[in-house]
């Protein structure tokens, strides 16, 4: 019994593990040029164009505007088609990365607002192309805000996750709310805050690491 | 080098429209060293940043190295800028790069093969005098150094057109003293054009060849340094050179001042000296026609482009009507006088 328990517990940590960071790896790949696009899209900046600016910036306000918990159900034959199937991990991944990356989109968007409008300016000067601009300056002097940016959706997804536990998708949440063990209930719960503040811990130290202003 | 043909520069904001530039023609011919001067709001920035199409002018001609810049597709643009180099008021170096990585950046820019940024990096650092700061970040450099990092890096690409935005505007006397010592040098040694913007004729009286006053989005006056001293024409102008040419009454002299003559008390004056007029002449005249003698209590007299200018705070030891006499005198002689009382 006891040894069933743990194997379980093991496996969901790993699951949950699994279905934060890859889904927080595809959200970012989804929405860092999102977010870099709606920057440079918008009103003064290198590549300004509102209309572009605008569609996307609904889109992104669109899906930011669905709860997760819909947003899972909603997915399914868009996820099936992608996948395959609608439960499991790998299916639980479809709807994580999707919901997640118009929330990273933004905070992309605010990463690079924070840059002054100076740095833009003296590369324009410099003869830099947008693209250069892009690589060798914005995400360059972006990055400690854009490290907190990180912390903060990973660990967001580790409460999402739990949530897809709901419809079948595995990891600890699956776990946590199955059978009602009280007992299993709290080490779930001891394992997330671990989990978050371990996440946490690291993003902090990384983002220190890589401030230099 | 740089010649800017009837400049006009109009923001629409909002569905207002404010005019910037009206209008403005100016010419920096090679190897000098060109001040534009302003106060806050004059439109200096927007001129400054119409050379290099950072604003691109309403209507007007901007040549730079015989360039019609405002003719130039995208791509030739980004290439004929590369021989502006421009430093900024507040630096604009990446944080998240070191010295030598952000002296890099233009040459990186340009594609250069690593080694031959390694180099020119290393002479660049030599130039400015920061060989030993090479692997800090920005942030650990003051000013002063932040500055010579940011012409270090205007200079990368050796570019024929040195623009500065208010160098020297954030920092210490000092340390401004030392920047423009370095521009200055870099202009003779490599005779770089260099079109400054500023609002301290200061700067202007320290490095500059010539000198246009920006006012309004107009230019109301450009020449020599000498000749724009020597007979300011506009109000403005001649307010920028007096506010260059301070002088503070000592404290006790102060207090002691009082508007009525009284025994023992002398005629506190002062005289200012602008260019043509022949102070130093008329005060031993003074002392002969008027046994009036002059004790100079303080003055701060500077000499620009071959003429002498400054104000002398004078305390004339004489009888009151013969005092009174000198001052008239004085007017006279079109030399400005302004009577402070009896100390």
């Amino acid at each position: 019994m006891y040894e069933s328990m743990i194997e379980l517990l093991i496996k969901g940590t790993i699951e949950t593990i699994l279905m934060t960071f890859v889904s927080g790896f595809l959200g970012f790949a989804l929405g860092l040029p999102a977010g870099v696009f709606l920057f440079i899209t918008r009103k003064g900046q290198i590549k300004e164009n509102r209309i572009l600016n605008n569609l996307l910036s609904i889109l992104i306000n669109i899906f930011r505007a669905i709860p997760f918990i819909i947003l899972i159900v909603w997915m399914i034959p868009f996820t099936r088609l992608i996948v395959g199937t609608s439960i499991g991990v790998s299916a639980a991944l479809v709807p994580l990365s999707i919901g997640a990356a118009p929330f990273i989109a933004r905070m992309v968007e605010n990463s690079l607002l924070e840059i002054p409008y100076g740095l833009i300016e003296a590369s324009l000067e410099m003869g830099a192309t947008p693209f250069q601009i892009v690589r060798k300056v914005l995400l360059p002097e972006a990055l400690p805000s854009l490290v907190n940016s990180i912390t903060i959706t990973l660990i967001t997804l580790v409460g999402y996750s739990t949530m897809g536990g709901a419809v079948g998708a595995g990891g600890l949440g699956q776990i946590g709310y199955v059978g009602y063990d009280l007992v299993v209930m709290n080490i779930v719960l001891v394992l997330l805050v671990a989990l978050v503040f371990i996440i946490q811990f690291t993003g902090d130290f990384v983002s220190k690491k890589v401030d230099h202003r | 080098m740089i010649e800017l043909k009837h400049i006009t520069k109009i923001f629409q904001e909002e569905g207002r429209a404010t005019t910037a530039l009206s209008d403005v023609s100016l010419k920096v011919s090679e190897g000098k060293i060109v001040g534009v001067i302003g106060e806050s709001g004059a439109g200096k920035s927007t001129l400054i940043r119409c050379v290099n199409l950072l604003e691109c002018p309403t209507s007007g001609e901007v040549y730079v190295d015989g360039d019609n810049l405002m003719l130039l597709s995208s791509s030739e643009l980004t290439k004929a800028r590369r021989n502006i180099g421009m430093i900024f008021q507040h630096f604009n170096l990446l944080a998240s790069r070191t010295v030598s990585e952000n002296i890099a950046f233009p040459l990186e820019l340009d594609k250069t093969p690593k080694t031959n940024i390694k180099a020119r990096v290393e002479e660049l650092l030599k130039l400015v005098g920061l060989e030993n700061k090479a692997n800090e970040y920005p942030s650990n450099l003051s000013g002063g150094q932040k500055q010579r990092v940011a012409i270090a890096r205007a200079l990368a690409r050796n570019p024929k057109v040195l623009l500065c935005d208010e160098a020297t505007s954030a920092l210490d006397p000092a340390t401004t003293h030392s920047i423009l010592a370095l521009l200055k040098d870099i202009n003779k040694q490599m005779s770089i054009t260099i079109l400054l913007i500023t609002h301290e004729m200061e700067v202007v009286k320290s490095i500059c060849d010539e000198v246009a006053v920006l006012n309004n989005g107009e230019l109301i006056e450009q020449g020599t340094i000498s000749a724009i001293f020597s007979h300011p024409k506009s109000e403005l102008t001649q307010q920028l050179i007096a506010s260059s040419i301070r002088m503070q009454i000592p404290l006790d002299y102060v207090e002691r001042l009082s508007p009525q003559p009284g025994p023992g008390k002398n005629l506190l004056i002062t005289l200012e000296i602008s260019g043509q007029s022949m102070a130093n002449a008329a005060l031993s005249e003074v002392a002969r026609l008027f046994q009036t003698n002059s004790n100079i209590v303080c003055a701060q007299i500077d000499y620009i482009g071959g003429v002498k200018f400054g104000i002398m705070l004078i305390e004339l030891i004489g009888e009151v009507d013969k005092e009174l006499q000198a001052v008239a005198f004085f007017k006279d002689k079109n030399i400005k006088v302004e009577v402070l009382g009896y100390v």
